[in-house]
């Protein structure tokens, strides 16, 4: 619109318009009549190279009428809609009034199919064939792009069909982290912990406590490091979800597998972000959408 | 031989505009001064006429308007045998079920339509325009319904000539309802195609029908009544584009609609049984027939015009001519240019059908009519897709497994339920770590999200071509589909 705070532009795209409307009148009519030489024989008179006369072939006058009806209709159309430079029209049409109201009426529409699933409880709608099918779609629009079409997740990304939960897997719990959205900090620990080594033998412990392949010597020398983690991963590494602190003794390894992954987060660190859907979903639909989540890893209800 | 006096005019401009405004050649000393460009439309009035091309034509017209207002009605199992549901973007015909993926069928009918149009072209000029286009069947239909309604040619310019009276109220009425019957029975069999036409009818009749089924029965109810009524012959020489460039596929070998300049010159009126060695006269006997029953109104008499379009109505009318007078038929016949100019017999002519355009047109047809009628048999009775899945390019599992995970879309284009059988192949120890059976739904399409897996560095960092077969379990139709797993460094 910035093209627009200045009248010059308003102007000249109406003078343009008008202008060409006015042109094509003016061809039309311009257009209508010829001088030429004129036998009645059907041709215009002229010849060329001694034989060649050109013809006289009329446009039907309805045709003609076709155009008059285009411009017409220019006419009417420019009157009720934005076209002539900055003028808005008798109708005060905009794309994004349209887009609005076209929002409206597509919530109005959907409105009663989730009305149905107001009463129903989390794990009723998780079983019901119907939601089923609006959270799977809802799903793929909006949560698939990072934990992927299939809600296992990749490095980063939880997987959402174990049941592993960051930060709790109750219905009420997704619900919660569907609408505020979390985020993860783990702070880089490299100096709580002490050299490279120690680093490294820690790294050892974490793998040793999942069962992961590890080097059982550096395990015990880190055992005593983990005091450090203990605070938010417990001194047991079973997490804490009020923190959203991993398990660490699972075999799930959300920001990489091996001893080298895990030497790097205690080195730098992570925060991990989990955007609030609040404002792109209705509350009817983040209801159904965390039903449907809860639904993975609470199998025999979705597939 | 008489050859007419205008020959030398007639080299001029072979092609000769109608309606006739007078002689060829400019009157010496003719004037300048303004014309007009734009024409008002002259009402064509085109006689009734019956002979063997008109038989032909209408037997076109039952034919295909069987089809047309027939097709919608019948039944296929459960269902409209041919239905083309936009809604649902499913196209039945008959056994086949159609997706939009199938498209390439659609093209296929396209070409060979082309193809088909350039032959008949080629051979037998504009055959479709007089006896198949649609402008054409309801033309005719309409001007029957004129005729039952106002009388032949010559009644009905005297009455539109004259006063409104009570009989020409009443007749013009009932012209107006059969034309208006026909193009809404029209229009509602055209939506009929796209809206099951059962449910269509109940709808209408309940006046419960939706707004873009209301919208789409009274256009093309309306197209119908305009063109067919009032457009007419405007349509074939103002807006048609095939009119346009069919004269590329003509030559001097292609059947027309001609006159037989050669044996009906001099025109002009005779008794019947007046000698015509004595008369100096040709065949013609200027009765003005062949103009009055020209749905185009112009005189075949001129030779070739781009405004005929074969209908081979004078053809018809100036043999009941010709035999009425006790001449030998066809002084208006189909012939080639070249029969007419060096009298060939119709052995001739047939053996000039073969030219080499012909034989291109003919074979380029045959080949893709073959091409078409083998992939729609081996046609496999679902569809795959495969995709990427949209975010995850590989993620490492518990027990240290890479995996790549693809959305499958599984189109079964069978009206039973179908079990199918996933396999991934193209890598070694490549295993799904998803269920690889599944079943899809009649005509549904269902996407499923497929896991596969690696053993960790079971390959090199990059990406490696893989291939999913799927199977469907009733009759073991195969379908494979590329892809690629990524393994990342
Ligand atoms: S119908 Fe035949 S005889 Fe009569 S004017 Fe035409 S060409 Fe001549
Ligand atoms: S000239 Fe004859 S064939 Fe051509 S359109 Fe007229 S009636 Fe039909």
């Amino acid at each position: 619109m910035s093209d627009f705070t200045s009248n010059f532009w308003s102007v000249y795209v109406t003078a343009v318009t008008v202008i060409g409307i006015a042109a094509c009148l003016f061809l039309l009519w311009f257009s209508g009549k010829a001088k030429a030489m004129t036998a009645h024989d059907n041709t215009t008179g002229h010849v060329w190279d001694g034989d060649l006369r050109e013809m006289n072939n009329p446009l039907p006058r309805w045709w003609v009428g076709l155009f008059v009806i285009t411009i017409i209709f220019s006419a009417v159309y420019l009157a009720f809609y934005p076209g002539l430079g900055a003028s808005a029209g008798k109708l005060g049409w905009t794309s994004s009034g349209q887009f609005q109201a076209e929002i409206a009426k597509g919530e109005a529409d959907i409105a009663p199919i989730y009305a149905r699933f107001d009463a129903m409880s989390a794990e009723d709608i998780a079983k019901d064939p119907q939601a089923h099918a609006i959270g799977e779609r809802l799903f793929m629009n909006n949560c698939s792009q990072c934990h992927g079409s299939d809600a296992r997740g990749s490095k980063g990304f939880p997987n959402l069909t174990d049941a592993d939960w960051l930060h709790g897997g109750s219905p009420e719990k997704i619900m919660e982290t569907l609408n505020q959205g979390r985020v993860g900090q783990m702070p880089p620990m490299a100096a709580a912990v002490g050299s490279g080594d120690d680093v490294k033998n820690l790294a050892n412990y974490v793998l040793s406590l999942s069962g992961s392949p590890h080097d059982s010597v550096r395990a015990n020398l880190g055992k005593s490091k983990f005091a450090a983690c203990a605070a938010c991963h417990g001194s047991d590494g079973k997490g804490n979800p009020a923190l959203g602190a991993p398990n660490l003794t699972d075999d799930i390894w959300l920001h990489g597998y091996g001893e080298s992954a895990i030497i790097n987060i205690v080195n730098n660190g992570k925060v991990n972000q989990m955007p609030a859907q609040v404002q792109k979903l209705s509350p009817a639909q983040i209801k159904v959408l965390s039903s449907y989540v809860w639904g993975f890893s609470n199998t025999g209800v979705a597939k | 031989m008489n050859a007419p006096a205008s020959t030398a005019e007639k080299k001029i401009i072979p092609i000769v505009a109608s309606p006739d405004k007078g002689s060829i050649a400019p009157p010496p000393g003719a004037d300048e001064e303004t014309i007009a460009l734009y024409e008002a439309h002259q009402k064509i009035y085109p006689r009734s006429v019956s002979g063997y091309f008109s038989k032909w034509r209408w037997a076109l017209v039952f034919l295909t308007q069987l089809v047309f207002y027939g097709l919608p009605w019948l039944e296929w199992g459960q269902r409209q045998a041919v239905l083309f549901d936009l809604g649902a973007r499913r196209f039945y015909i008959f056994n086949l079920v159609l997706y939009p993926q199938d498209f390439v069928y659609l093209t296929g009918i396209l070409v060979i339509s082309a193809l088909s149009l350039f032959l008949f072209t080629a051979v037998a000029g504009r055959l479709w325009c007089g006896y198949a286009c649609p402008q054409t069947v309801y033309t005719e239909i309409f001007l029957w319904l004129e005729k039952l309604a106002e009388g032949d040619r010559s009644a009905r310019m005297r009455r539109d000539a004259g006063p409104w009276t009570l009989d020409k109220v009443w007749r013009k009425a009932a012209k107006q309802c059969m034309w208006i019957a026909v193009g809404l029975w029209t229009g509602f069999t055209f939506v009929g195609y796209f809206t099951p036409i059962h449910s269509l009818g109940m709808e209408l009749f309940a006046l419960s029908m939706g707004p873009w089924e209301t919208f789409w029965v009274l256009f093309y109810s309306f197209a119908t009544y305009g063109n067919a009524g009032y457009m007419r012959e405007q349509v074939c020489k103002y807006m048609c584009p095939y009119a346009r460039f069919q004269s590329a596929m003509f030559d001097k070998d292609t059947l027309i609609v001609t006159y037989d300049e050669l044996r009906g010159e001099p025109r002009g009126g005779r008794s019947k049984k007046a000698d015509l060695s004595t008369l100096k006269l040709g065949a013609c006997i200027d009765c003005s027939l062949c103009v009055q029953v020209c749905p185009t109104g112009i005189d075949i008499r001129k030779g070739l015009q781009y405004e005929c379009i074969g209908c081979g109505a004078c053809a018809d009318v100036c043999d009941t001519v010709m035999d009425k007078m006790g001449y030998a038929r066809g002084l208006v016949k189909y012939s080639t240019q070249n029969a007419v100019n060096q009298r060939w017999s119709g052995a001739d002519i047939l053996r000039h059908v073969l030219r080499p355009r012909v034989l291109v047109y003919s074979s380029v047809l045959l080949a893709v009519v073959l091409a078409m009628l083998v992939s729609l048999w081996m046609r496999a009775p679902f569809k795959v897709d495969v995709e990427r899945d949209r975010s995850t390019l590989a993620r490492i599992v518990s027990g240290g497994r890479l995996e790549n995970v693809y959305r499958l879309q599984i189109m079964n284009a069978r009206e039973t339920h179908q079990t199918f059988e996933v396999s991934a192949e193209g890598l070694p120890d490549l295993t799904l770590s998803t269920d690889s059976s599944m079943e899809v739904g009649p005509t549904e399409s269902r996407w499923i999200a497929i896991r596969v897996q690696l053993p960790y560095e079971g390959a090199t960092p990059g990406s490696h071509p893989i291939h999913f077969t799927v199977k469907s379990a009733p009759d073991a139709a195969v379908v494979t589909e590329k892809s690629v797993f990524i393994v990342p460094r």
